[in-house]
């Protein structure tokens, strides 16, 4: 079948070799568990339990009146010893429940999410958010609105990020969940097409899932590009729409879910299982890469721990992926639901720290790169003299952050990081978006 | 917990937390490789000339980039290697004749004047190599004239094939000559088409890097393969070369090997600063610069155009970018 291209992108070394044949194993037990109140976009949950009280896995410890969030469940039997304030690895502070967990824990057992009829209605009493990184609440997804059908659902299996494996190993280890996800999503949103979009780094993945699929689900394997994965451009590859500006995915009548995702909402919807537990990739210089199945809150110092600690030199310990993630100030932040690695970047392999402001040679390896057709550099300028009317000329709202720019660039510009600045004052001013 | 993870030591940033290992150093080692073979036969075939020309343009351009940036107080920037580049390309650009005295104003005025009068590297309008060859044939116009082959060389010890010889001529070129015969409406009184293998291989008239249309394509090409240029410049400089040469009446072939053309296409059109943003601006640049070398050449009073043809598409570079600003995905029109 015929895909499109996406325009520019780029190519870095994927080093998943590393972590992509180890299979999922479990992550100890930590000490004690800090699970975020908020691990979601939307409204931060407020607390159901309170410091004393006994917790038994699966059940919820916070939860709101929004249409936009997601509560939250504890991943271990145990005792809250205290609700309080956290760091997340974004920097923000959110209240947690501290979980000290009991000696003994069977995992396979939780209380069960109240399973209704309805799968939107399932999935947000299990607390499933999008599990790709942007950790929008699922059910919302799932009630696209009524003037945007959605035909087509595509999975995202490109995991175009370096160094990730844990979706690869997903669809390597649960193709059944996935596929059975997928057609959960399509019937809860009408949708007519299933297509499960894997990059070719990973036909394995893909050998999996058609051994799997029924008439009806489509796998699709897309080049490997960075950033195939980003939600406007894996659309455009599938079904050819363009997103249009300031609107959503559903308008060019496509609904996107991570496939890792779409395995939680087969579990929930079968079992009852609320998100507890996500797999997370630790890799890098730690003695130990592999896919880890952690729970919720678990620090991040503990998951590095699990995979034999750090070796050697490292540059940056990065939450996420190397070119979207963040680079983490403090290893006692808890992992969260849209986690999905633990990256020790050696040093030798980390981008240089930029000193001082750098000329642009013009060399146009940003704009040939941007997927959005942006020119970066030209709103680098701009957002440099704080000319933010300049920059918003060039669209800059516009950028979806995948940080090719900032990637390519001989001169180290910060681009991404400019242009960023200049959403966010833009988006403070009102700017039409 | 290990002493690595204490939270002092941990080094933060935004993301992406990778880069590509290429900077602008060694973009300019690649361009000057791809420059060496044409570089090095050039020397090897005028001999000492050459040697004293390379020194004095590359010597005069990396040294007033250390002295300007010594005045204005600024850090030193001759290790991104843009003013060996610009040196070695003015070098290149300018007959073997030419005085040592004037390789030395061509590059004070290169780097001083076009280049970090602007603002330095990434700043300047004007490509700084070919502003210091305009300056200096506007002002000794006979000197830069003076393409006459230059007797010596190093070459002597092996066989070289010898070119077709016009040097009796009044030290004029086969372009020249091609020329001011079109222009006399006469038809070619010479045979064109028989110049094309000295042209590719071995030619001593003309400018120091033009000894050899084949190590230039081969510089190119190098470049190309290598995604440090972009293939649009230098294809629609050429081709609209020989499409318009050929409208006029002029032979196709020899108007793309004789003369600037492969020096300029290659290697002048393609410099990052002073060339359009966008994939569609580069294609019109490289089409605009092949039509005002055509016509430059063939109407104007000078035989070389090349020089004035991509200064002149370079004051153009701004408008071309804003013409030919990409459609943001997911937008109906073109930003500008």
């Amino acid at each position: 079948m015929p895909t499109r291209a996406f325009n520019g992108g780029v190519h870095p070394a994927d080093r998943k070799d590393a972590t992509s044949a180890h299979p999922i194993t479990r992550a100890p037990v930590p000490e004690v568990l800090r699970v975020p109140l908020s691990q979601h976009l939307g409204a931060p949950c407020s607390p159901l339990v309170a410091k004393g009280d006994r917790v038994v896995r699966g059940q919820v410890t916070g939860d709101v009146e929004a249409m936009v969030s997601a509560p939250v469940h504890a991943p271990v039997d145990g005792e809250v010893t205290d609700v309080g304030p956290v760091v997340l690895a974004s920097g923000a502070r959110v209240v947690a429940v501290s979980i000290t967990p009991d000696e003994v824990q069977e995992f396979d057992r939780f209380e069960p999410v109240e399973r209704s009829e309805s799968v939107p209605e399932t999935v947000r009493a299990a607390g499933i958010v999008g599990l790709g990184g942007a950790t929008f609440p699922t059910s919302v997804k799932l009630q696209p609105p009524k003037d945007m059908p959605v035909g087509t659902v595509i999975l995202n299996g490109c995991e175009c990020e370096p160094y990730l494996t844990c979706d690869h190993r997903t669809m390597l280890e649960r193709p059944g969940r996935v596929i059975r996800g997928a057609e959960l999503i399509a019937k809860a949103v009408g949708a007519t097409r299933v297509v499960i979009a894997v990059e070719d780094n990973k036909e394995d993945a893909a050998v999996a899932l058609r051994a799997e699929a029924g008439p009806g689900i489509e796998v699709l394997v897309l080049p490997t590009r960075y950033p195939q994965g980003a939600e406007k451009q894996l659309i455009w590859a599938v079904i050819g729409g363009e997103v249009p500006h300031g609107k959503l995915p559903a308008a060019t009548g496509a609904l996107v879910h991570n496939v890792t995702t779409a395995a939680a909402v087969a579990d929930a919807v079968d079992e009852g299982r609320p998100l507890m537990e996500r797999v997370v990739t630790v890799t890098g210089n730690v003695r130990n890469p592999g896919n880890y199945l952690t729970l919720l809150g678990t620090p991040v110092e503990a998951l590095i721990e699990a995979a034999g600690g750090m070796s050697g030199e490292y540059g940056r310990v990065v939450a996420g992926g190397p070119m979207t993630g963040m680079a983490l100030a403090d290893l006692s932040v808890p992992v969260v639901k849209g986690m999905g690695g633990i990256v020790v970047l050696d040093s030798g392999d980390t981008a240089p720290a930029v000193h001082g402001d750098q000329p642009c040679i013009r060399c146009a390896r940003c704009s040939d790169a941007c997927p959005m057709m942006l020119e970066p550099y030209a709103i680098g300028i701009y957002a440099n003299r704080s000319d933010w009317d300049g920059a918003n000329r060039f669209h800059a709202l516009d950028c979806i952050e995948c940080g090719c720019c900032s990637f390519v660039c001989p001169t180290r510009r910060p681009l991404v990081q400019l242009i960023r600045r200049a959403k966010q004052v833009l988006l403070e001013k009102g700017a039409s978006l | 917990m290990s002493a690595a993870a204490s939270p002092t030591r941990m080094k933060v940033a935004s993301s992406p937390h990778i880069a590509v290992r290429e900077n602008v150093a060694h973009i300019m080692l690649w361009v000057v490789a791809a420059l060496a073979p044409a570089t090095l036969w050039g020397v090897w075939n005028m001999g000492m000339v050459a040697v004293v020309l390379l020194a004095s343009c590359i010597g005069s351009s990396v040294g007033t980039e250390w002295v300007w940036n010594r005045i204005v107080r600024r850090s030193q920037t001759l290790w991104d290697g843009s003013a060996l580049v610009t040196g070695l390309l003015l070098a290149l650009v300018l007959p073997p004749r030419t005085p040592w005295w004037m390789g030395v104003a061509g590059g004070i005025i290169a780097i001083g004047l076009a280049k970090m009068l602007f603002g330095g590297l990434g700043w300047n309008l004007f490509n700084p190599a070919l502003v210091g060859r305009a300056v200096l044939s506007v002002s000794w116009m006979g000197v830069l004239a003076d393409v006459r082959p230059f007797p010596g060389g190093w070459h002597s010890v092996i066989d070289v094939p010898a070119t077709g010889s016009l040097d009796a001529i009044n030290g004029a070129t086969r372009l020249a000559i091609a020329t001011a015969d079109r222009a006399a409406g006469g038809g070619y009184g010479i045979d064109l088409a028989a110049y094309y293998q000295p042209l590719l291989l071995r030619n001593l008239e003309g400018s120091f890097g033009e000894v050899s249309g084949l190590l230039l394509i081969l510089g190119g090409g190098l470049l190309i393969a290598k995604r440090i240029i972009d293939w649009r410049i230098p294809a629609g400089y050429i081709a609209t070369v020989g499409v318009l040469s050929w409208v006029f009446g002029s032979d196709p072939v020899f108007s793309i090997l004789a003369g600037g053309v492969l020096l300029g296409a290659f290697f002048m059109a393609t410099d990052y600063v002073t060339s359009p943003m966008t994939r569609a601006g580069r294609l019109v640049f490289g089409c605009g610069c092949g039509f005002f070398n055509v016509v430059v050449r063939l109407f104007g009073p000078m035989p070389e155009a090349t020089t004035f043809a991509i200064l002149f598409m370079n004051g153009l570079v701004p408008l071309i970018d804003r013409g030919f600003a990409p459609r943001t995905f997911g937008w109906v029109k073109r930003r500008g």
